[in-house]
C-alpha cells in the first residue's frame, strides 16, 4: 500500500497532472481553484515544466490549444466565469481535434455569482459551454483521491480520443483535504502521428486547424467526430451504486451532493426506507444504462443537485420519464443538508 | 465505529485552520478516515473563519458538518453562531478570556478554558489555539495524545521545525487542565 497523505483536493489535480506527464499549465488566478495553479507555480520550474499565468482566460486557453496541437499533455484551470471565458477556446480545441484536460472548480453563477461551491455548470461542461456541435469528457471527482485519479484518467481519455477531459469539480472538494495515495496512477501513452513536432521534410506535414469553408468538408469532420463520441458513449461510461440491491427509491447525485446524499441514504435506510444511490463518475458519457436499469426496479428517483435542476434532465432521459423524478436542491453556493435529502426521500417513498 | 466531529471557529488569524490541520494529521498517524474542510473566501481576510475536521473509524460521508460533537470557539461571533448547532450530548470548548459569555444549554457539556491569557502568561501569545486543541485532544476518544511530536513534524516544515516545542508545550497545557 502506498503512503498516505493529507492533500487538499486541488493540490491533488496538479501533482497528479505532473505524474500523469503534464509539463505545460496555462492559467489565470480565480478562487476556489487558485492551489492548482499556486502549485504549479511551485512544482514546474524544477521539473523543467511551463507554468505560465496568461494575462487573460482566454490567452490560456489559446495557450492550451497551441501546445495541445503538438501533442504534449497540457492543462487549464479555473472556476465558472473564467470557464465562460474558455468557452470559445474550448469549442477550437473540439474542432481541431486535440486533446487537452481542463478542470473546472465550479461556483456559484450565474454572472461573477459567488466564491461558494456549486454545480451550476452541469449544461455548461455536459452540452457544449461553445459553439457548434461538440461533446467533451466530463469527469466528476467526489473525494481528493478521485480528484487525483480521474484527473490522470482525464488525460488518458483525451489521449485516447483527441478530445478534452474537464474535470467538473466544486469549491468543496477543491479546498477539502483527505488522505491520498498515488499507488494506481495508470499513465497510458498514445502514439500522436497528427502532432505538429516538425517533418523534418520525412513525411507530408499536419495541419491543425477548425476552418472548414466548404460545408460538406465540415460536415464530414462532423460526423466522423461523433462517431468516435458514440464509441466514448458506449465504453466510457462510469458511476459507483450504493446499496442499489434492493433499493425501491434511486437516489442520483455527483461530486460533494452524493457526499451528502449518502449520508442520506443511511439515515433513511435506519427507517426502513430501502433506497440506494447511483452516482454519475463522467457526467457524459452520462450511465444511461445503469439509470435505465435502476428503472425497472425503482419506483422513484431523487435528484440531488447544487444547481435549479440540471442533471435531472439526463436523469429523465436516461429513465424515458418512466418512473418519477424529483429534485432535491440548493443554490448559489449553499449545500443541502443530510436531513433535507432525507426528506426528499422520505417523500418519494410516499409517492409524493 | 466511532466518528467524531470538530467544528473551529474564530477570527482569521487565530489558528482556526492550523489547529485543524494538526487535528487532520493526527488523524492521519492514527490510521483513521478523515476530512478537512476549511471555510474560504473573504472572511480569511480578518472576518470570522471555521474549519471543520471529521475523524472517523469509518470512510467519511460528507464533510460538512451541520451538528458538531465538538465546538471549540474562539470569539463571541463563532460561538453565538454554531452553539445551537451542537449535537445534544456534544461539547463546546470556548476561550474564556476573549468570550464574557456563559452558554445558556443544559443538554451539552461546556469547558472555558482561558486559553489567551493562559497562552499569555506561557510567553506565547499567538498559541491559544493549541491549547484549546489540548483540551479537545483530552476530550475526544478517537484519537490518543501520544504523538505530537511526530504529527507535528510531518506537515510543519523544517524552516519552523523552531515552532515546534512550543506548539507541543500549548498542547500539554490544554491537556492538563
Amino acid at each position: 500500500m502506498a503512503e498516505l497523505v493529507l492533500m487538499k483536493g486541488n493540490e491533488a489535480i496538479a501533482e497528479a497532472a505532473i505524474r500523469a506527464g503534464c509539463r505545460h499549465y496555462f492559467g489565470y488566478p480565480i478562487t476556489p481553484q487558485t492551489e492548482i495553479a499556486a502549485y504549479m507555480a511551485k512544482k514546474m520550474p524544477k521539473i523543467g515544466g511551463v507554468f505560465l499565468q496568461a494575462e487573460s482566460e482566454v490567452a490560456s486557453i489559446n495557450m492550451v490549444y497551441g501546445a495541445a496541437a503538438t501533442g504534449c499533455r497540457v492543462m487549464t484551470s479555473s472556476s465558472s466565469p473564467g470557464i465562460s471565458l474558455k468557452a470559445e477556446g474550448l469549442s477550437y480545441i473540439a474542432g481541431s481535434d486535440v486533446p487537452a484536460l481542463v478542470v473546472n472548480v465550479q461556483r456559484g453563477g450565474p454572472g461573477l455569482g459567488g466564491i461558494q461551491p456549486s454545480q451550476s455548470d452541469y449544461f455548461q461542461a455536459t452540452k457544449g459551454g461553445g459553439h457548434g456541435d461538440y461533446r467533451m469528457i466530463v469527469l466528476a471527482p467526489a473525494s481528493v483521491q478521485e480528484m487525483a485519479s480521474l484527473t490522470i484518467k482525464g488525460f488518458n481519455l483525451a489521449d485516447k480520443y483527441r478530445m478534452t477531459s474537464m474535470i467538473l469539480a466544486d469549491g468543496t472538494i477543491g479546498q477539502m483535504m483527505e488522505p491520498i495515495s498515488f499507488e494506481d496512477a495508470e499513465i497510458e501513452k498514445y502514439e500522436k502521428p497528427w502532432a505538429l513536432t516538425g517533418h523534418e521534410n520525412k513525411r507530408k506535414h499536419n495541419i491543425v486547424n477548425s476552418l472548414y469553408l466548404q460545408p460538406d468538408a465540415l460536415e464530414k469532420t462532423n460526423f466522423e467526430r461523433y462517431e468516435r463520441y458514440k464509441v466514448v458513449e458506449e465504453n466510457e461510461p462510469m458511476w459507483e451504486e450504493y446499496m442499489m440491491e434492493d433499493a425501491e427509491i434511486c437516489v442520483v447525485a455527483f461530486g460533494i451532493a452524493s457526499r451528502v446524499a449518502k449520508n442520506a441514504v443511511v439515515a433513511a435506510r435506519a427507517e426502513g426506507i430501502k433506497v440506494g444511490l447511483i452516482r454519475p463518475i463522467t457526467l457524459w458519457p452520462f450511465p444511461t444504462k445503469a439509470l435505465r436499469a435502476a428503472a425497472v426496479k425503482c419506483k422513484a428517483f431523487v435528484s440531488v443537485e447544487l444547481n435549479m435542476g440540471q442533471m435531472i434532465e439526463d436523469v429523465r432521459l436516461a429513465t424515458e420519464c418512466k418512473r418519477p423524478v424529483t429534485l432535491c436542491n440548493r443554490a448559489g453556493g449553499m449545500i443541502p443538508s443530510p436531513d433535507q435529502v432525507l426528506e426528499s426521500i422520505r417523500a418519494a417513498q410516499k409517492g409524493e | 465505529m466511532a466518528a467524531t466531529s470538530i467544528l473551529l471557529a474564530g477570527f482569521g488569524g487565530q489558528g482556526v485552520l492550523f489547529a485543524g490541520k494538526f487535528l487532520a494529521y493526527k488523524g492521519l498517524s492514527q490510521g483513521k478516515q478523515l476530512s478537512w474542510l476549511p471555510s474560504y473566501g473573504p472572511e480569511m481576510r480578518g472576518g470570522t473563519a471555521n474549519c471543520s475536521v471529521i475523524l472517523s473509524d469509518t470512510p467519511v460521508g460528507s464533510p460538512i458538518i451541520t451538528e458538531p460533537d465538538v465546538l471549540v470557539a474562539m470569539n463571541l461571533p463563532s460561538l453565538q453562531k454554531f452553539v445551537n448547532s451542537v449535537v445534544p450530548g456534544g461539547k463546546i470548548i470556548l476561550d474564556s478570556t476573549l468570550i464574557d459569555a456563559k452558554v445558556e444549554r443544559d443538554d451539552i457539556e461546556v469547558f472555558y478554558v482561558p486559553a489567551t491569557q493562559l497562552a499569555k502568561d506561557a510567553g506565547f501569545a499567538t498559541l491559544s489555539n493549541m491549547i484549546l486543541t489540548g483540551k479537545v485532544l483530552k476530550e475526544i476518544d478517537i484519537v490518543s495524545y501520544e504523538g505530537n511530536k511526530e504529527t507535528l513534524e510531518s506537515f510543519i516544515p523544517a524552516k519552523k521545525a523552531g515552532l515546534i516545542d512550543m506548539n507541543l508545550k500549548a498542547l500539554q497545557i490544554g491537556y492538563e487542565l
